[in-house]
């Protein structure tokens, strides 16, 4: 038998809610898993990426730690994939996008309702934020997208199995959403 | 009757037709933003660009005339219409997950039927503001693409030029006639053409969201070729 | 100011076309367009506010809050900043105190830049309180910051400073052949109209704004539409980068260009003119209104020319800074008070044009020919040109070379000759046509001026081996994003993605894929766009790369991609809030 396929996973600036529809393939994971094999990923132990045929990207990027990630997977991903809006156009960690990065840390710790001990968390072991929410596409080359918030089970089936096989992955109508 | 081609498809039309008027008779769908039949045609979102006698135009605006040749479904029609959505995309802060209009918008109905699968291009995330001044209807900017529309509507329809676009280039945006600027002291109404013309969520009836679950929304399982054929054919 | 915008308005005899003009003067009183004027105006005009919101919004030269008591316009076309601009512009913000972009804390002077002056001949320029200052240098600047200090009113400046020259370096057929007041429209009379029509087809005259439409069809086609009314408009919005000979025509020649009108409205049965005048040269309307008004004291315009009981009057409307209205659509809707958004055509605006009359809208160099025609006949004029491109053509020449100004050359003629005229030398590459021509390099000099080849509405814009052609390009990239009209989609997005993506590469951000995605962008404008201003707006950069291929692609980074935005930048909020330094604060533009 063939070395099975490496796929990696991960969430930048994402709520892991791709994650969860990636695993509504129920009974269909024990099909992938003949075939598959995890590295990085929260479904495995694996700190870091390391070669890859596959690399799943959830969430857009938020802060300095995002960036160094998403390098990581790009660089031992033969095949990078944005999955789900927030990967695609920083979905709704964006929306703080419209509000200057200063009022959002000042309303979060300082100025806000029920804050106490106001100081803007300092500790180098932080990531700082970006001024913007960027999708992926904009900080790495991107090979391919998979719209939706999020993406549905059969989406990634469809994406999984074709270039498990060989295919030009291709999404019918039905499968194509932004929501 | 006179005939032209669409795609190689004999269409006959009545003179003094457009050519997506003509198309839309004929059950060919084109697709479209700005246009809607019935006001003024408007030209300038671009998606209904074909090419006539080997030259791009707007299907919406140019009129249809004898033995134009007319290709509309080419590949590369289709991946230009794709680009340009691409582009309505990144200029406004469209954020699907988060708008009432989801499921029932035409321009993303629009890159689902163009099969786009993401923006593409670098977004511009634009500050825009929120008009929810008034006591029915919504005013999201972050979410208008310019089609006009709602500006027609208003002159056309309801006889009350309530909105306009203004500013230049990039910099364009909707404006509100009211002394104030806002929505509440415009004339308005939840009954006027313009409150339900939006093809996006820009404009939204307010207590009306999220009535219809997901499955049952007009693009879940239709695509707005056939939705847009079925609502403006014979109109 | 409700009496002030009474007084105004009776002038313009409450007419919603003439908005551009009641809007100049409330500007030009109040230093912006107040919010109780608008209302004001809607009421009494009984158009939506909105519509007049549109309008302030729409050109550079309204404003809804207040610029300076002194407005300091710096033109940014890439021949000023060729002579020396740029240090002109700190030099001026550090002396005055006021950045560029912004009105001083008092409010006595504010600093902007605008789009080519069209003085690209004796730059760098600026235009103050609507005056016009070539040469701009740092003596001048020391002199100018002291009045305005001393707030000494634009008027008492010293006279000299205002001084423009024609600079007609080389005159040609038309430039020597000028007419006396009346001798073409008393040809036209003696031969006929038909037959002076007749002899404007037989010279072969076509369009001199660079489309190049043949001038007399295009008058029998507007001739021949069913219509009471007609106009005949002249399009003097020359606002191409690097052209200014209109400027030089009207300031010199106005009379002849008023007679070509004046004789083509004869021809089509129009009894109104208009020459729509870019805000630009308002500094010359004066002049212009003493020549229309001896004209009429001469009776070559009014109620009955030269006895012949024709009637037809020429008003001049002033534009207020944007390019987009010398396409003549969009030229026609700033007529009618409106903001300059080209129109889907067909119908053509000789069907179809001002008040949606059939109008003739003609370039101020084609009405010059056509009177001189009219005088000299068609077998002049066609004597001279290549079989396609008959007569000669006026450039504006600019930029690298020892003698720029006006220049008037055969049709047929090579840019190796025009070049060695007027003292070019070192050349890297020519701009004809403006920005939305064509940027041929010195190895293309055998080429020829003519439609069939280079055609051009006249600017001609050298450049020395000293300079780059990403400034070049990237100056023209800038001046379209900003002079879209925002009304299709592919232009009004498409510009300023052009824009960011040009600068990405230019600024060396730029990895593998990034000089294909530049070109397909192109490529979607000059498709899609609505008008010429998208179609061409990609030239810059597409005429460049087709030349110049392999210095694109030296600015490539031989990596995967390079985010287009400044990674480390984006970190420096977070890091001054944090109050931190340390190396897990910063990151690198692209990995190790």
């Amino acid at each position: 038998m063939a070395s099975k396929l490496r796929v990696a996973t991960t969430s930048l600036a994402g709520c892991f809610g791709c994650h969860m529809s990636f695993l509504d393939i129920d009974e269909r994971l024990l099909a992938l898993v003949e075939v598959a094999e995890f590295d990085r990923s929260p479904l495995t132990d694996i700190e870091h990426c390391g070669p890859c045929d596959i690399g799943l990207i959830e969430g857009g990027v938020c802060n300095a730690e995002n960036v160094h990630v998403l390098r990581e997977f790009r660089k031992n991903c033969k095949i990078l994939v944005a999955v789900g809006a927030c990967a695609l156009n920083g979905g709704l960690p964006a929306m703080r996008n419209m509000i200057p990065l200063q009022d959002c840390l000042l309303e979060a710790y300082r100025d806000g309702i029920g804050v106490e001990n106001a100081q803007i968390p300092c500790d180098p072991e932080l990531p700082l934020l970006l001024d913007k929410v960027r999708p992926i596409h904009e900080v790495v080359k991107v090979d391919y997208f998979l719209p939706g918030c999020p993406p549905s089970a059969d989406v990634f089936w469809a994406f999984l199995t074709a270039l498990i096989e060989g295919r030009q992955p291709d999404l019918p109508y039905e499968l194509v959403h932004y929501d | 009757m006179p005939t032209l081609t669409i795609d190689g498809q004999t269409v006959a039309f009545q003179p003094g037709q457009t050519i997506i008027e003509a198309a839309t008779a004929a059950g060919i769908y084109i697709p479209h933003l700005c246009h809607k039949p019935g006001y003024s045609p408007h030209g300038s979102c671009k998606l209904c660009s074909v090419t006539v006698n080997g030259r791009n135009c707007s299907a919406c605006t140019f009129p249809a005339a004898e033995g134009q040749q007319v290709i509309s479904n080419s590949d590369q029609l289709q991946q230009d219409r794709r680009k340009i959505t691409q582009m309505l995309f990144v200029e406004g802060n469209h954020f699907c997950p988060s708008c009432e209009k989801s499921g029932n918008c035409q321009l993303q109905a629009v890159g689902y039927q163009l099969n786009m699968l993401d923006n593409h291009f670098p977004h511009f995330y634009p500050q825009r503001k929120v008009d929810a001044s008034h006591p029915d209807i919504v005013l999201d900017h972050n979410r208008c693409i310019f089609c006009n529309l709602c500006v027609r509507a208003s002159r056309e329809q309801d006889g009350k030029n309530v909105f306009a676009i203004s500013g230049r280039g990039i910099n364009k945006h909707l404006i509100v006639n009211a002394d104030t600027g806002l929505l509440k002291d415009s004339q308005l109404t939840v009954d006027d053409c313009a409150a339900h013309i939006c093809p996006t969520g820009a404009i939204l009836i307010r207590h009306t969201a999220y009535q219809r679950p997901i499955g049952q929304r007009i693009y879940d399982h239709h695509p707005i070729s056939e939705v847009a054929l079925e609502q403006e054919h014979g109109k | 100011m409700q009496m002030f915008i009474q007084e105004v308005l009776a002038t313009i005899e409450h007419q919603p076309v003439r908005l551009l003009t009641i809007l100049r003067k409330i500007q030009n009183r109040y230093r912006h367009i107040p919010l109780a004027a608008i209302e004001q105006l809607a009421e009494a005009l009984a158009i939506p506010r909105t519509q007049i919101i549109a309008v302030v919004e729409f050109y550079s030269f309204f404003h809804l809050t207040p610029q300076g008591r002194y407005e300091i316009l710096l033109s940014d076309s890439i021949t000023d900043l060729m002579l020396g601009q740029a240090a002109n512009a700190r030099y001026l913000a550090e002396k005055l105190g006021v950045e560029p972009g912004n009105v001083r804390h008092d409010g006595l002077v504010s600093l902007n830049f605008t789009s080519c002056t069209g003085l690209c001949d004796q730059g760098p320029a600026a235009l103050i309180n609507g005056l016009p200052v070539a040469q701009l240098d740092f003596a001048k600047i020391d002199s100018l910051v002291g009045l305005i200090d001393q707030q000494v009113p634009v008027e008492q400046w010293p006279a000299a400073w205002f001084d423009v020259n024609d600079n007609i370096q080389h005159p040609g057929l038309l430039l020597n052949s000028t007419i006396k007041p009346g001798q073409g429209l008393a040809a036209a009379w003696q031969r006929g109209l038909a037959a002076t029509l007749q002899q404007i087809d037989q010279s072969g005259l076509r369009g001199r704004g660079g489309a190049g439409f043949k001038t007399a069809q295009k008058w029998r086609f507007c001739a021949e539409e069913n219509s009471a009314q007609r106009y005949v408009v002249c399009n003097a919005d020359e606002g191409e980068p690097g052209t200014f000979k209109d400027r030089v025509l009207l300031n010199r020649y106005a009379d002849q260009v008023f007679e070509g009108m004046t004789l083509s409205a004869m021809i089509v049965g129009a009894n109104q003119g208009f020459l729509y005048l870019r805000g630009e040269y308002a500094y010359l309307y004066q002049a212009l209104e003493a020549v229309l008004l001896r004209r009429r004291q001469q009776g070559l315009l009014g109620a009955n020319i030269l006895g012949h009981g024709v009637s037809f009057d020429i008003e001049i409307r002033l534009g207020a800074g944007a390019y987009i209205c010398g396409e003549e659509s969009a030229l026609i809707e700033s007529l009618e008070g409106k903001p300059g958004i080209p129109r889907n055509r067909p119908p053509y605006p000789v069907s179809s044009g001002y008040l949606n009359q059939p109008t003739v809208v003609n370039n101020v160099e084609t009405f010059l020919a056509a009177a001189a025609i009219a005088a000299h006949g068609g077998q002049w004029f066609a004597s001279v040109g290549t079989e396609k491109s008959a007569g000669s053509k006026i450039l504006s020449i600019s930029g690298d070379c020892a003698r720029p100004g006006i220049y008037e050359y055969a049709f047929g003629t090579t840019i190796a000759r025009i070049l060695a005229d007027c003292g070019a030398s070192e050349v890297l590459g020519v701009q004809v046509g403006g920005p939305s021509g064509t940027f041929i390099s010195i190895e293309e000099a055998d080429r020829r001026l003519a439609f069939e080849d280079l055609a051009t509405g006249g600017s001609f814009i050298i450049f020395n081996r000293s300079r780059s052609i990403f400034d070049i390009a990237k100056n023209f990239t800038d001046f379209f994003a900003h002079e879209s009209c925002g009304f299709c989609s592919p232009c009004r997005i498409g510009t300023s993605l052009l824009k960011k993506q040009l600068d990405k590469i230019v600024l060396g951000h730029g990895s593998v894929g990034d000089v294909v995605e530049l070109e397909s962008l192109s490529n979607l404008l000059k498709q899609y766009s609505h008008c010429g201003l998208g179609q061409t707006a990609a030239n810059p950069v597409l005429t460049t790369l087709q030349r110049y291929p392999e210095l694109y692609q030296q600015q490539l980074k031989q990596i995967s991609y390079e985010p287009g935005f400044d990674l480390d930048a984006a970190l420096e909020t977070a890091r001054q809030m944090a109050n931190r330094d340390d190396a897990a604060a910063h990151l690198q533009q692209v990995e190790d």
